[in-house]
């Protein structure tokens, strides 16, 4: 069985299925009628953490062992008191080594929970950076929605900012630099874009079966990296269009991408009506677009940043991604076929897998 | 001592309790003293800046208030969700 998390407009949705047979149906709902930007099973401690932003009351990381029971809320997530701005948002949390969960929020900031999510401490030599830097935000604020561990190296971390580019630390967040070199922001002059640090990722991804390459979803490009995140690569060539948000890869295929391109920064919807995911199986030098099963006209979707996930690999990889339209579509063969997961849904922000 | 009274899950938050004296002379020490008797509030009403959160109305009396507004003994102080929060 497959479980599926989807943080919604309108709550947290738990979905079970089986990707053989294209059949889910919901479990569970928590939060109703409050936005849940996000949530995740914890492969440690089998947990259940979810970020919920309650339009009056801020945002909360709450976690339960039971989506349909109790939720309990989590300490520490919020700024120091007397900063001069607010957490706004929780966009993620990603599991690290050893039963570290890392989270990544608006206005670009960093925690982390050593205890299974119950408690959370700020990273703040991320956060000095942010002040000193004055990072600018992207449309959707200043979103650290990218968090992606090195697997066996606990200290090493890579996280993605909108809009202020990629970030590495190799001690554990006590120093950060940055990785950005190659990648080119369309939307500044070109004389402008040498150096820039407003830089826009939409998304950042590791391969887990080799660590030094990595993806991005750029605003306008798609990316990769051959050196864990320094230098970029453009690789968007062949697709209908390289603006899009969300990445997914297969672990078991570093050359492995999934991407689903949305017409442009102008109009964020599946190009032409046609709702379909371009697959490289070598690292970008060719996209083969896979849509069977899925509508290939009139359907007009938005697919968010975090709505993409995968579980499992190779020929058994499954891959599911919502839209802001309330459909869920997933695969259960790479992307082969497609099947409806889920549809009549609130607007999806997020989807998690696991099986 | 002000009376607060709380609504929803801010009610759940301070013990199940519809209203609270809390000693006080302004808005933001109301609060604060109200956090100080249920940490679970602190997050809730008041960010990290001590700013009322923006879609959380505070009436003193029947009057909208902010952070700032004085708070006397016997004073009723409302806390309540804004029209503006939910989409």
């Amino acid at each position: 069985m497959t479980e599926l998390l989807l943080g919604t407009k309108k709550g947290l949705f738990v979905l079970e299925g089986d990707a053989g047979a294209g059949e889910f149906e919901i479990r569970a709902r928590a939060f109703p009628g409050e936005p849940v930007d996000f949530a995740m099973r914890d492969p440690a401690s089998k947990r259940v953490l979810a970020t919920v932003t309650s339009p009056f009351y801020g945002p909360k990381i709450w976690f339960t062992d039971d989506p349909a029971g109790e939720w309990t809320q989590a300490e520490g997530v919020a700024l120091p008191e007397g900063s001069d701005e607010a957490l706004e948002r929780i966009w993620v949390i990603v599991p690290g080594d050893g039963g570290t969960l890392w989270a990544g929020g608006d206005p670009g900031v960093l925690f982390e929970s050593r205890d299974g999510g119950q408690s959370w401490e700020l990273n703040r030599a991320l956060r000095r950076h942010r002040i000193d830097d004055n990072w600018q935000p992207g449309g959707g604020g200043l979103c650290l929605h990218s968090i992606v561990p090195w697997p066996g190296e606990p200290d090493k971390l890579s996280l993605a900012v909108s809009a202020a580019g990629v970030w590495h630390t190799d001690d554990h967040g006590e120093t950060w630099r940055r990785g950005n070199q190659g990648i080119a922001p369309r939307y500044l002059p070109e004389e402008a874009r040498e150096g820039a640090t407003q830089l826009c990722v939409h998304r950042m991804e590791r391969s887990p079966s080799m660590p030094e390459r990595m993806f991005i979803l750029f605003h306008w490009g798609v990316y990769r990296s051959d050196d864990a995140g320094q230098s970029w690569t453009e690789i968007g060539e062949g697709l209908p269009s390289d603006f899009g948000f969300p990445i997914a890869l297969d672990p078991a295929d570093p050359d492995s991408a999934y991407v689903i391109p949305l017409k442009g920064d102008f109009d964020r919807v599946t190009p032409d009506g046609n709702v379909c995911v371009y697959e490289t199986r070598d690292a970008g030098a060719t996209w083969t677009p896979r849509g069977e099963g899925m509508p290939d006209r009139d359907a007009y979707l938005t697919v968010l940043r975090r709505a993409f996930d995968r579980t499992g690999e190779g020929r058994a990889l499954q891959l599911y991604f919502g839209a802001t339209s309330g459909d869920v579509f997933g695969s259960g063969n790479a992307g082969e076929t497609w099947f409806t997961a889920a549809t009549r849904l609130p607007p999806v922000f997020s989807v998690t897998a696991s099986a | 001592m002000a009376l607060v009274c709380l609504h929803g899950p801010l009610r759940n938050l301070a013990g199940g309790c519809a209203t609270q004296e809390v000693s006080g002379a302004d808005v933001k020490s109301v609060l604060r003293g109200l956090e100080d008797l249920h940490p679970s509030v602190s997050g809730w009403i008041l960010d990290e800046r001590g700013t009322i959160r923006r879609h959380i109305n505070v009436f003193v009396n029947g009057e909208r208030g902010g952070e700032e507004t004085t708070v006397a003994v016997g004073d009723r102080v409302e806390v309540l969700p804004a029209i503006t929060g939910g989409t």
